[in-house]
């Protein structure tokens, strides 16, 4: 076996590699927009005036928040074809993602409703407006920006957990270079390039947030003055 | 076969596992604390060099994923020459990986105490390391904790990738059992609460601890 590294080896598997990242890459918006819905439901579990509710909203979001995502997703992987339900790999990921994710970005939306000043909404209820139409005019549109950054970060944090799907059979990036490996029996390279391609897409990305971010924070301190 | 017939039978190997898990997580929060200390400081640094260091290692390990960090040390640095065992790669890529994240909230704490702190310590001649030692770290503890507390409860759900290197843990061992019974729902089921309770009533509850304690250090000093 030959050390060191073989460009003509990295050169061969390259079309590969690109075509499995377009995968991680559809994974990771599949994900993410499951995710995004999955979260305004934990959003509405926390809000709504039932105690009981919120309680066991909030225990089921904590349970999914302290466990593995790993090892959820073999639980669903492996449990839900016991019960006679049989999903595809791809499936059990994104749904397993979108709950894991949802959790965390039903968070997001909760800091971003809790950062619009109570007045606005004391002066909504003043005006007499209903209850919709204040969420939807004056609240959402305030609480949007707010939510922003942390709905990146999250982008952000799916697209670098995808690989994960790698352990149920999804053949995304890290699939495909472990397959490589396995195949040439040469690692180095397929690894290397998984990595490559992970930092040339997710570092413009975060810095992409960054940038967010510190608008939304100029945007907000402006609202305040 | 009852639940309780299982745990009769693979409740050992699973505590054993989770002994693992347990070694893992306490090494790599070790590791973690250290390299945060060291590259957050870095961070700060005039020097060009230092401080481009430090910046291209936290971009470097935020930027790439988790799994293809762990990957790469295990089967990757063999080429190199270098071969680690599977508890040190999982070890060296969690603290590496956590280290880069742990580094950006030291930066943060230490950008967030008063930049009077500094210049009264500089008035009343300390030397730069009690600068640091004895005014500037006590007052970061409290604000660095929250976040910190954050990332080491992700990290012990991070130790779990360290099964997919062949370290025997807690998740390897539910996949081994797994496949010798296809008790999915029982053996994933037990690791998955074993996680919970390891979070939920014990790490977390003695973060929540240093940081009641880390505020009210300060508290003191300030009365």
């Amino acid at each position: 076996m030959e050390m060191g590294w073989r460009w003509d080896f990295a050169y061969e598997i390259l079309p590969q590699m690109l075509w499995a990242t377009l995968n991680t890459i559809i994974a990771a918006g599949v994900g993410y927009a499951i995710a995004l819905v999955v979260g305004l439901f934990f959003l509405l579990g926390q809000r709504t005036p039932s105690k009981i509710i919120n309680f066991i909203n909030r225990e089921i979001v904590e349970f999914i928040r302290s466990t593995p995502l790993l090892i959820q997703l073999f639980f669903v992987y492996f449990v839900l074809p016991q019960f006679g339900i049989k999903l595809s790999a791809w499936l059990c990921g994104m749904i397993t993602i979108g709950l894991h994710f949802g959790t965390y970005l039903s968070e997001v939306y909760r800091g971003a409703l809790e950062g619009v000043p109570k007045t606005q909404w004391e002066a909504c209820r003043a005006l007499n407006f209903s209850t919709v139409y204040t969420y939807r005019r004056i609240v959402l549109p305030q609480a949007f920006p707010i939510a922003i950054p942390g709905m990146g970060n999250y982008l952000v944090g799916i697209f670098k957990d995808t690989p994960l799907l790698s352990t149920i059979g999804v053949a995304e990036l890290f699939h495909a270079a472990t397959a490589v490996g396995g195949y040439n029996y040469r690692y180095l390279e397929p690894y290397t390039m998984v990595g490559i391609i992970f930092l040339i897409l997710s570092v413009p990305a975060a810095m992409w947030v960054r940038r967010l971010e510190a608008r939304v924070n100029v945007a907000q301190g402006k609202i305040k003055q | 076969m009852s639940y309780f017939a299982f745990l009769a039978e693979h409740g050992t190997t699973l505590l054993l596992g989770t002994v693992t898990t347990i070694k893992v997580l306490v090494c790599s929060i070790i590791l973690y604390v250290i390299i945060s200390m060291i590259f957050g400081l870095m961070r700060l640094s005039k020097n060009p060099i230092i401080q481009g260091t430090a910046t291209v290692y936290i971009e470097f390990f935020r930027g790439t994923s988790l799994l293809v960090q762990l990957f790469w040390a295990y089967y990757v640095l063999p080429f190199f020459g270098i071969s680690l065992e599977a508890f040190t790669a999982g070890v060296a890529a969690l603290g590496l990986n956590f280290g880069a994240y742990g580094a950006e909230i030291v930066r943060g704490g230490i950008l967030a105490v008063p930049k009077g702190q500094w210049e009264a310590a500089h008035a009343l001649n300390f030397s730069p390391a009690k600068r640091i030692k004895r005014i500037i770290i006590p007052q970061i503890f409290p604000i660095i904790l929250p976040p910190a507390a954050n990332l080491t409860v992700e990290l012990l759900k991070a130790t779990a990738l360290v099964a997919l290197v062949t370290v025997v843990d807690l998740t390897f061992e539910a996949k081994q059992i797994n496949s010798i019974t296809w008790l999915s729902a029982q053996c994933f089921g037990t690791a998955l609460l074993i996680y919970y309770f390891m979070s939920r009533f014990a790490l977390v509850p003695f973060l929540r601890w240093l940081e009641v304690l880390a505020a009210k250090k300060v508290g003191r000093g300030k009365v």
